[in-house]
This record gives C-alpha cells, structure tokens and sequence, in this order.
C-alpha cells in the first residue's frame, strides 16, 4: 500500500456545476496494494461522480466484504457509506433505496462477494431493476485470504502457486443479460478514458446497471499464466462499442472518435454516445448483446464497454408505486391510521 | 346402534365444554368453523378456537377444537373432548376415541359407520349430510362447501347456538357477495331442520347468552402484528414466505393498501417486498432503518437461523431492526404447523462474539398490536435488533382479547438522530460517542447535510468516529458501551407482569407469552389443591429487577415454558445468575397448545401433598 497521500491540488483545478473541484469527491488514502487495479476504479468513480454534478452527500456507498468491498472508505468521504456482510450489499442497498430513492446508490462490490457467496442476491437485485449502479471489481481470486480461485477465475487460468483452474468460469456480464439487467457493461480498471464515461452512463440509468470491471489483482494474480493479469487483459480486450456520456443539453466528448456514432437517450434526457467500432452493434438489443458476448468469447477476446441498454424499462421504485417523497421522510400524520380507523378495524372483530 | 350401547349421560352442563371438528384440508371447512366459533363469541361467552393442521394444502386431516369456558378460561383445556364432529373418514378411527365417556360422536350416516368404530360408552349422532347437501345443490364445490355449514346448523339445534348469531355472521362475512346470503343461510336451516326432526332433544351440553365479551374481539395474532406494523409507522416490509408466519406481511400489506394509499395520486406510502430468502430479507430491513425508514420482517425458526450473520451486523453497527419471529416446533424444519416457544435461546443470542438481542413476548393479539408498534420505538431507542418472539397458536388462531386502542397524542420515538441543524451547531459528530453516558449514541440519516454528519457503517471494529481501528482497547471500550446500553434498555422495554396472589406464598411460577391463559387456570386448580400460588410473566429481555425480586422472594419458582430444555429457565439462570435448584423446570412441547391439567399435574407432583397444612406451617415459622 501506499503511505501518503499529497493534499497539494492544482489552484486552478477545474470545477463542476456545483462549483466544486474534485477534491471533495475524494477519499482518505487506500490501504490496498500499490498498483490495485481497485484504486483507478475508485478513481474513476470520484471523476464520474464529480463530473454528473452530484453533491458528494447525496451519494451512499454500500458494499459487502472483501477487497474491493473496502474500496468506498477511499473515495466520497463526504457521502455515507455501508460495508455490509459478505455477499449481501444487494439486500442492504435494495432496503436503503426502498427507503429513499432520491439518493446515488454506487454499490462495490468483488467476484467472491458477487458470483460466489452473494449469487443469490446479485440475481435477485437485477430482477427487481432496483436503480443502484452495481460494479464488480473483478480480479478471479480471493486477495485477503491469499489469492484462492474464485469462480470468476477462467477455466485454465493459473493461480500464482501454479494450479490450472478446472472450473467453468462465471461471466458476469452473460448472467445479467440472461437475468433481466437493464443496463450491462464491462471494462477495465486500466482504461479510465472507458471506464468514466460507462459510470456516468451507469449512473444515469434509472434502473440497475452492471459494471464488470476487470482489476488486476497485482499480488496474487498478475503473473503469466493468469487470465485476470494487466498484460493479459490488455492483449485480450476488445472494446465494442466505445462510449461517450452526453449529459442533458450539453455535449462533453472525452475521446474523439473515427466513424459514425448512434446516441442511446436515457430516461432524464441525458444520452449514452456509441461510436461503434468493426461492427453494427445494436445495444438495446438483448439478443444481440447475448449473441455478440458469445462470439467473442469464443474468439478468446473480452468484449468490454456498453454492451446492453434498456433505457424505458420499469425500476423497482416505480414497480412498488411508492409515493415521490421518500418513504423515509414520511412523518406520524401520513403513516399512522389512528385511533378512529381502528374503532372501525375492532368492529370487523367482533 | 348397537342395542348394547347404553353410554353414560352426561349431567347438564352450561357454558363449559370442548367441540372438536375433524375434517379433511381444503376441504373449505374453515369459514364453517370460524362461523361456529364467532357465534359463540357473538352470544357474549368466552371461547377458545384452536385450528389443528398439517402442512399440506389438500387431502390430509386438519381439526379445529373449539373450547367454550364460562369461567373464561382460554387456554387449551387438554384431554378428551365432549362432542366430536366426524366429517373426515380418513381419523375416524382416531377422533373416536378422543370423545369422552357419555361424549358425542356427530358423523354423516349417509354411509354405514364402521362396527370397529363403535364404542359403548358414547353417543352416536349420525345426520345425512351427504344427502342433503346432494338433494339441494347441485354445483359439486358447493355441494363441499355447504356441507360444512349444514352441520353448523345442525349444532345450533343441538347445543343450542343464537340462530340470529350465525345470521348475522353471514350477512356481514358476505356483505360484498350479497348473492351468497341466502344459499348460506339456507344451508344453515337445512341442518337445522334435520338435526330437529331426527333427533328427539338437544344433548345436554348447552349455550346460553352471556355478556362476557363486551369490549372484546376474536382476532389472530398475526393479524394484530401486521396491523401493530402500520400504525407503528413501519413502510418497508421485507419478508420470505413461512408458516406460521406469512400472514404477518399479508395483514401489513392489506391493511397499508386500506390506509396507505394516497388518495390523490395513488402512490403507496409503504413498500411490501417478497424476498428470494430469509436472509435477504432481513439485509433489506438493516437497509432501510440505516436510511431512516421503519421497517421490519416477519419469520419463523428456520429463518430467524438464517437472519443470524445479518443480526450480528445490526447489533454490533447498532441499526434498529424489528424482527416477528412466529415461533413453530423446531429443531430444523420440525412440525413447521405446529407450536413451541422454542427459539428463546437462538433469539437471545443470535449470531456469534458476545451478541445479546432484545427479546419481545406477548401473549394476546392485543399484545402483538401494541408490542409490534412498540418494537418500532425501542428498537430506534436502543438502535439494535428487537425480536418478538410469538408462537403459532397465537399467531394463527383466534383469540379473545381486549379491543385495541390507539392514543392520537402518541409520537413515534425515532431515539437519538441528529438533524442537519443540530450537525451545523457540532463541531466534529462522533458516531459512536456516548455523549449522555448511557451507552446509547447519536445516529444521522445519508444525505441529510452536506458537510457533516457522515460516517462509515460497518461490522469491522472501529472507534468513537466510526473511524475502523484494531486497537485491542478500542474495542474493549466499544464493547463497554454496548454493555452499558444493555443495561439501559430495561427502561425502554414492558416490565412483566407481576399477579400476588398471597404475600405468604413460598411457590412461585414464571411463564411467557402463550403460555399465560393455561397457566392461570392451573393456578385456580393448585389453589383449589390447597396451594398459593404467586405468578410473574416476563413480557421482554433483559430482563427487569422485578424479575430478580420476585425469584428472591419464593422458596421454588416453576418456569412454565412450550419447550424441552427450559429456554427461559436457562436465560434467567445465565443473565441473573439465579441457583439451578430454585428454577424447576415445567415444559410442554409436543405441538399442541400447553394446557392447565398439563401444568397442573407437572407442578402438583413437585408440591406436598397435604398442601394446605404444609401451608399453614410455613406460614407460622414466617
């Protein structure tokens, strides 16, 4: 890890609408090892978070428990946040939107405490559509225990003790396309210019949206032989469609791009900007995502960037029809039927 | 019948006597036994329904045992029944030999009865319920459905059931579907009329008004904790399906729909989620008490051993959570329909390090109306985990019990939270600081300020500022505070119930929850012996002084309790460091309801038999 973090901040550092640098968006400094491919994902997300001009408070970060699950400490100090129990962010954060649906809720989470111990609930929160941006910092091993396989470790892949992994891997990405995620992506903790654009997206989206980001493990997992590695990634990566994040009325290109572009609308008017490399590529098509995911696959690539979108689709909230003020802000006056409701309730019991 | 069987006649009884129905699952016989027992209510005379079921949906044997008690007694009575209603073939052979001697035994003789299931020493009532139920409908379920009321009706000949009662009943059960008035009513004539013709005299067992229930309602537990759940302000219900459980939620969300919709725009002001298991279920609650909602689930057993990692969580990053746990026979799936108090211990103590949960114990649906609303309180107060541990018969039966009231000048106590202006007038805000020196310390609600206030949630030690921290002495002084904590929440929770009966007594008996009607009345029965009886009913954990007092002031001390290693008995030993000798343990927990004679003889057989002398003595040596 590192042991000190430089307060020194460019005078004229940029601002967003808020008036804010970026310096309230951050953290304290990270406790994991140096090279983490966790700290550029936190770092991404202070960008994506600053630059979408959302007040750093008006965030919760919830998490369950393993590497990444630590991540939140380091980044957002001014927004709450929640580690949880291993593999149930999930149920937590479901709870804590139900009660205020008016917050940014950015869960982390890892491969262990995703596709592992807290399957069950990862399948569960993308079949309700709760609107949380969910990123898996996924590095195929179990870091705080020494760097055990988890079951997003590729069939074949080497473990650092020089074991061949015998398992089928889970692809996160191809379970939440089968499971009715509405916003699906992959990226790569070493390509922020990718990564910020796809979390604002992420963000924006109304309903859940799924950032599997791939992030080296640079001490258990990083050696040759290993599919989850900086250099394997790098070799294998293939980005489909890249993106670009149009904020309502406002047009900020990140990257310049070669070719024609297709913009997605999101809900709130903002839009997702697709410069669509080799191919025609339909995001809103579940189908073709499936189809498109496969393909790669078998060519041995990782298809990264915005991969599905369903911009239109019902979130939980809207599926509940609770009421626009948060249910958390409801008082007495407006919960508690009173005591000649209850005369007549009596009379039904006698 | 036999001429050889000249059963016993009962001497006339009034008021005072068990009806026990046997009829096959979803069969529909449940709205005719609801019917028969609500009559009874109706006519102003304590009574005790008790439904007896498998965990099946259709075709196995269910009962429903109605006890009648104008002395008011409740609980179950225990040991054979005066008039059993036959109308499952399948337990005959069984239900026949739970009739007492000079009994009735009631059966359709539409069909011959089966020689080996005649007894000498009871009456045989045998209607043509079949017959008259195919001669007079012809729509095959309401051929099944009307023949259950059919032997309402015929009861009502009988025993001597208030026909305007049932009348009544069915014109308010039906009030919505007026078209099924006089079909039902029509079925409660026929037998009525058949019973009349056939039958020479009513039987000797009768109804008659009375006025016991003015200012009482028939109602199920968990009906009354779904509905404790709206009116304590809860709007988020997060819960996985499980008997005897399941029809909290179900009341929570009928009775939101009714009073928590908004009129204007049709939003809710409540949320009710169905989760993919227990313990997702109780992650959501932690969740939405985190964010400043008031939110609970409901389980049972089986769950409340999966919600264990969670409510570790909650005590030890002090979330209020209120958790219903409707008790059933364990251990694992046990008889998932029947009824225990058996998850005492595992409630106290669920999860691993030294975690010590808030326990909850009503014993009438009243009670789990206002201790649901109550949990809502105590557990923002203490900000821990708070589980009301009911049981399956309370839950799942009706029962009668004082109306429920509601105090419009009542506030929710949302315990200690810091608002954005009391944050701007803070210096620095220490999540964990025990600023008023009773372990108890301020929370704040996400995203109420913008600079102040923020604190990292978690289950990892951490010191005053919730800032994470290994220091072996940081910990200490946590757990220190959490102690202290424990120690105020006495004040926060129902004191028990204390009943002297003599200020000499030497005997004493602690009880909870279900067990309190049976208890009472085997108390009437010792004093009848010759024994005085003082009683104390614990009502929550930690437990209070009183509890210590009253212990310390009885030579023996019984703990009634619905389970086979005495829960409570070994709670108060652990937590008040009683001696082990002075706590006997009194337990029942076969399934069934416990009973008086239950109680009566465990404790009898403890007791001197010339009580009243020993009485006397001890009395004179005081």
């Amino acid at each position: 890890m590192s042991f000190y973090k430089p307060k020194f901040r460019h005078p004229e550092s940029p601002k967003n609408e808020l008036g804010l640098t970026q310096t309230p968006y951050e953290g304290p400094i990270s406790t994991l090892c140096a090279g983490c491919g966790h700290d550029s994902i936190s770092a991404a997300i202070v960008q994506a978070v600053w630059g979408l001009n959302v007040e750093p408070h008006r965030v919760a970060k919830m998490s369950g428990i393993g590497c990444s699950s630590k991540s939140p400490a380091y980044f957002l100090n001014k927004a709450h946040g929640f580690n949880s129990v291993h593999g149930r962010m999930p149920s937590v954060t479901t709870g804590a939107n139900v009660s205020n649906h008016e917050l940014l809720y950015i869960g982390v989470s890892g491969d262990g405490d995703t596709a592992s111990i807290g399957m069950g609930q990862f399948a569960h929160v993308m079949r309700r559509n709760l609107n949380m941006t969910y990123i898996v910092e996924n590095n195929g091993c179990y870091g705080l225990t020494k760097g055990q396989d988890s079951a997003t470790a590729d069939e074949g892949s080497k473990s650092k003790k020089g074991r061949i992994n015998p398992f089928e891997a889970i692809d996160l990405v191809a379970l939440a396309l089968d499971l009715g995620a509405t916003f699906v992506a992959r990226s790569f903790s070493g390509d922020k210019e990718q990564l910020v654009p796809l979390l604002q997206a992420a963000m924006s989206h109304k309903g859940f949206a799924l950032i599997d980001v791939v992030s080296p493990c640079v001490t258990f997992n990083n050696h040759a032989g290993s599919t989850k590695s900086y250099d394997y990634t790098r070799e294998h990566v293939q980005a489909g469609a890249v993106v670009d994040f149009v904020p309502v009325e406002q047009e900020i290109t990140l990257q310049q791009d070669i070719g024609s572009t297709k913009d997605v609308p999101l809900f709130d008017g903002a839009s997702v900007r697709l410069s669509k490399l080799n191919q025609e590529y339909d995001p809103t098509s579940r189908r073709a995502a499936v189809t498109t995911l496969m393909n790669h696959k078998a060519e041995g690539k990782l298809l990264t960037g915005l991969i599905y979108v369903d911009p239109e689709a019902d979130n939980f909230q809207e599926m509940l029809n609770t009421s626009a003020t948060p249910l958390n802000e409801l008082g007495k006056d407006t919960l508690c039927p009173g005591s000649s409701a209850l005369d007549d309730i009596n009379q039904g019991f006698r | 019948m036999s001429p050889l069987n000249r059963p016993p006649v009962l001497d006339p009884v009034v008021n005072d006597f068990v009806v026990k129905f046997a009829n096959v699952n979803g069969s529909g016989s449940a709205s005719a036994n609801s019917m028969f027992a609500k009559a009874i209510f109706r006519m102003g005379i304590p009574v005790s329904p008790r439904n007896i079921f498998p965990s099946n949906i259709q075709g196995l044997p269910t009962w429903y045992e109605v006890r009648v008690s104008e002395a008011g007694y409740l609980g179950r009575r225990g040991g054979q029944v005066e008039i059993m209603v036959s109308v499952n073939p399948q337990s005959m052979a069984q239900d026949v030999n739970e009739v007492c001697p000079g009994g009735y035994f009631f059966y359709d003789n539409t069909y011959p009865l089966d020689f080996k299931l005649i007894r000498d020493d009871i009456h045989y009532i045998g209607l043509p319920l079949t017959d008259i139920t195919n001669s007079n409908f012809t729509n095959p379920r309401q051929r099944q459905l009307f023949k259950n009321i059919i032997y309402v009706g015929a009861l009502a000949y009988l025993i001597g059931i208030e026909f305007e009662a049932l009348e009544s009943i069915v014109n308010d059960t039906f009030k919505s579907k007026p078209k099924l008035i006089p079909a039902n009513l029509q079925a409660l004539q026929l037998g009525f009329d058949e019973a009349k013709a056939d039958i020479e005299q009513p039987l000797p067992l009768q109804l008659k008004r009375l006025n016991k229930n003015e200012g009482k309602i028939l109602l199920e537990g968990n009906a009354a904790c779904g509905l404790g759940a709206v009116y304590g302000g809860a709007t988020v219900a997060a819960w996985y399906p499980i008997t005897p459980s399941t029809s909290v939620a179900e009341a929570y969300e009928r009775y939101a729909n009714k009073y928590r919709v908004d009129p204007d725009t049709g939003k809710h002001n409540f949320a009710v989620i169905q989760a993919e298991d227990e313990l997702s279920a109780i992650g959501m609650v932690i969740g939405a008490n985190w964010n400043g909602a008031r939110s609970f689930t409901a389980t049972s057993g089986p769950g409340v051993s999966l919600m264990n990692e969670f409510l570790g969580l909650a005590y030890f990053a002090e979330i209020p959570t209120v958790l219903i746990d409707v008790q059933r026979v364990g251990p694992s799936t046990g008889m998932p329909t029947r009824t225990q108090q058996s998850d005492v211990t595992a409630a106290a103590y669920a999860s691993h390090g030294d975690t010590k949960n808030v326990l909850l114990f009503p014993a009438t649906p009243k009670e789990c109306f206002e201790l649901t609303a109550d949990a809502f309180d105590i557990a923002e107060r203490l900000q821990t985990p708070v589980i009301m541990l009911t049981d399956l018969d309370l839950g799942m039966n009706e029962h009668i019990c004082d109306a429920l009231e509601w105090d419009d000048n009542r506030e929710y106590d949302r315990g200690k939270v810091y608002s954005a202006e009391d944050l701007e007038k803070m210096e620095r805000f220490g999540r964990y600081l025990d600023t008023d020196n009773d372990g108890i310390t301020y929370r704040t609600i996400p995203g109420r300020h913008p600079e102040k206030g923020m604190f990292f949630t978690r289950g990892t030690s951490r010191d005053e500022y919730a800032v994470y921290t290994e220091k072996g002495e940081e910990y200490e002084k946590n757990m220190h505070r959490l102690e202290r904590k424990w120690a105020t929440a006495p004040k926060h929770i129902p004191k028990p119930i204390v009943h002297t009966r003599s200020e000499q007594a030497s005997i004493g008996i602690i009880h909870f929850g279900t067990s309190k009607e049976a208890t009472h009345e085997a108390i009437d029965r010792l004093a009848e012996q010759g024994h005085q009886i003082n009683d104390l009913r614990v009502l929550a954990f930690p437990f209070h002084a009183e509890v210590d007092e009253f212990i310390a002031a009885h030579e023996q001390v019984f703990v009634v309790e619905q389970n086979r290693d005495g829960q409570l008995r070994n709670l108060l030993i652990t937590e008040l460091e009683i001696d082990p000798a002075k706590l006997i343990k009194t337990v029942h927990f076969n399934g069934d309801p416990i009973s008086a004679r239950v109680i009566t003889s465990l404790i009898a057989e403890r007791l001197p038999q010339d009580a009243a002398a020993s009485n006397e003595k001890q009395s004179n040596a005081k």
